[in-house]
């Protein structure tokens, strides 16, 4: 398991940015990493507790799957669907060129 | 004639029922005080004047036909911004989502209107509901009614400024780590998270879906029960919405007996970290529900001082998966990246969030990225939700002891705008007492437990309860409401000061 109290570093702050598709500039890398290195720290103590018996919880109430019948039912109409789209064609959600130039 | 912003709920329920106002009056002398006060408060993000008053002339009608009446027919009622409602703009507070009119309405939006509840509008909260004192909203911050300098409280800090300033009686929050309990302890009003579950999460934009939880916010707890049950109850729509009948929390607000009732002190959540004025209101309010007849023991609940932590990886973790549908391709905001000639999806969607995203929320999704990281997940994500499972069996094991559990509801009264904004860690300490209830899912009310000697600033208590046990909460809290109101010589918010004339100085001082 990797060491939970290694710090964050400015580089490790851009990749994760990088990850999370969020184009920091430099100065807000200069801000942000060391804070987030600070609150790293800080919740870094979560590992101070022994829980080799412990079961996780990843809800707050017991969650099975949940069913319905499969049936027709109303939905969105096309324009109210497109209605907040940055860009339309075609009643479709335009987007911007996803492969390379020379692809 | 008297000024209807000032009755409860449940009294402009009552003069809509007789007659003697009809919901076009009660609506319109809220958007006349909205437009009063709210230059200077700042707790709406829009007012939808029109659709308020198109609502509350329906509501007339319907009364005029005389079928049997929905309890809060006509009475208009906030709605935090975060909440999807159809036709009218909801941002989150953040500019990623500026301008965007939402196709469809939450379903607990489609309750307040099957219920014949006016919406005034939209109120302010920290981005994405990421705060403590809704600083963080892209629109800029709301301000305290008692004080016009200090912060609400957040993220719901517009909905309990609203019902503060009396620019609505009755205000829907939404609750993940506090956001509903600990700006009604910093504004002298009420706020409930109920259990996880009871409220439908449908149309509410997600932060953490493991523990977003919508709620009242209200003047009284009697007005907050009544909210309760109009918005409360199973929805198809939400997988994890309780498929239970939930018995009226207006009923046990009305109950006025806890004899005999078993109340714990959480000993961790209380003495160092907590403001003297804070923890001597706390204390008052616990010697008088001894005097009302309740038993009042000290509990322990040793994990409690680790679910700060296993809350801000557990939150960043849920939130960065939540927002990566923020992308610029169906919805929201879209920037392409500046000197770039035929841009990629991918170089449209960083500059988008990088334009979109504030500071907290930036924060936040590279924590939550880092967390879920391979080679960190285990000893981060992996081991928070493991301190999830003894925070949630500290709390069986205290109620198997007792019947509710208190504490003070925010370690401070409300501290001074930017005072602890470029401090994230400062901030994450607000929500220490109220985020456990969030992780084992059970229901919180704050309720005003007085004045702090040292700033006269309102402070907070919290009652927790076993998860579907809201009940509980308000039969204790409109007890110790009514004791302390006794002592008081009727509700805290009357001390508070006049603010036309507040903000009228205010403004004229910048």
């Amino acid at each position: 398991m990797s060491d939970p109290a290694s710090s964050l570093t400015r580089e490790d702050v851009a990749y994760l940015a990088h990850l999370a598709r969020i184009d920091l500039s430099d100065a807000e890398l200069d801000h942000l990493a060391p804070q987030l290195a600070v609150i790293l720290e800080s919740v870094a103590t979560i590992s101070s507790v022994d829980t080799a018996e412990v079961a996780p919880t990843s809800s707050a109430v017991p969650v099975e799957n949940v069913f319905r019948a499969d049936e027709a039912r109303p939905s969105l109409s096309v324009e109210d669907a497109l209605a907040g789209a940055p860009e339309v064609e075609q009643q479709r959600f335009k987007v911007p060129r996803i492969l390379g130039e020379e692809a | 004639m008297t000024d209807l912003t000032r009755l409860s709920a449940a009294a402009l329920a009552q003069a809509l029922r007789t007659g003697d106002v009809t919901s076009v009056e009660a609506t319109r002398a809220h958007l006349d005080r909205i437009a009063e006060v709210d230059p200077a408060v700042h707790a709406f993000l829009h007012v939808d004047a029109e659709g308020a008053l198109a609502s509350a002339a329906a509501a007339d009608a319907r009364r005029a036909e005389g079928v049997p009446e929905p309890a809060l027919l006509g009475v208009p009622v906030a709605v935090k911004d975060i909440v999807a409602t159809k036709g009218v703009p909801t941002t989150c507070g953040s500019r990623i989502l500026e301008g965007w009119i939402p196709p469809y309405d939450a379903t607990l939006v489609k309750r307040l209107r099957e219920a014949g509840m006016p919406i005034l509008g939209k109120t302010n909260m920290d981005e994405f509901a990421m705060g403590s004192s809704t600083e963080h909203s892209a629109f800029g911050p709301t301000r305290n009614p008692w004080d016009l300098d200090r912060i609400p409280g957040g993220s719901g800090g517009g909905s309990s400024a609203a019902v503060t300033a009396y620019e609505a009686p009755l205000a829907v929050g939404t609750d993940t780590g506090g956001s509903i309990r600990q700006p009604g302890a910093v504004t002298g009003t009420v706020g409930v998270k109920p259990t996880y579950g009871g409220v439908s999460r449908y149309g509410i934009v997600a932060l953490a879906s493991s523990l977003d939880q919508a709620g009242p916010v209200a003047r009284s707890v009697l007005d907050a029960a009544l909210l309760h049950d109009v918005i409360a109850g199973h929805d198809p729509m939400d997988s994890t919405s309780i498929d239970k009948p939930w018995p009226s929390m207006a009923e046990a607000a009305r109950r006025s007996d806890i004899t005999g009732l078993r109340i714990g002190v959480v000993r961790e959540l209380g003495g160092e970290g907590y403001q003297t004025g804070v923890q001597a209101r706390f204390d008052d309010a616990v010697a008088l529900l001894v005097k009302s007849g309740a038993e009042v023991v000290e509990v322990s609940c040793p994990h409690f001082e680790l679910a700060l932590a296993a809350y801000y990886l557990i939150l960043p973790s849920e939130a960065s998966s939540n927002l990566a549908r923020f992308d610029a391709m169906r919805f929201g905001l879209r920037v392409s990246p500046e000197n770039v000639a035929a841009p990629s999806a991918e170089q449209v969607m960083e500059a988008t969030r990088a334009a979109g995203f504030g500071d907290e929320v930036k924060r936040r999704i590279i924590l939550g990225t880092y967390a879920l990281s391979s080679g960190y997940y285990e000893a981060y994500y992996g081991q928070a939700q493991k301190v999830r499972t003894l925070v949630t069996q500290n709390f069986q094991a205290a109620f198997d002891q007792v019947d509710v559990l208190v504490s003070p509801t925010a370690p401070t009264t409300a501290f001074r705008i930017g005072e602890k904004l470029d401090d994230p860690l400062a901030m994450y300490l607000n929500d220490i007492a109220t985020i456990p209830a969030n992780l084992a899912g059970v229901p919180g009310m704050s309720l005003p437990s007085g004045l702090a000697d040292e700033d006269g600033l309102p402070t907070g208590i919290q009652i927790l309860a076993p998860a579907l046990e809201d009940a509980r909460l308000y039969t204790v809290g409109a007890v110790l409401e009514a004791s302390l109101e006794e002592q008081w010589g009727g509700p805290l918010l009357d001390q508070a000061p006049a603010l036309a004339a507040a903000a009228a100085s205010s403004m004229d001082g910048r």
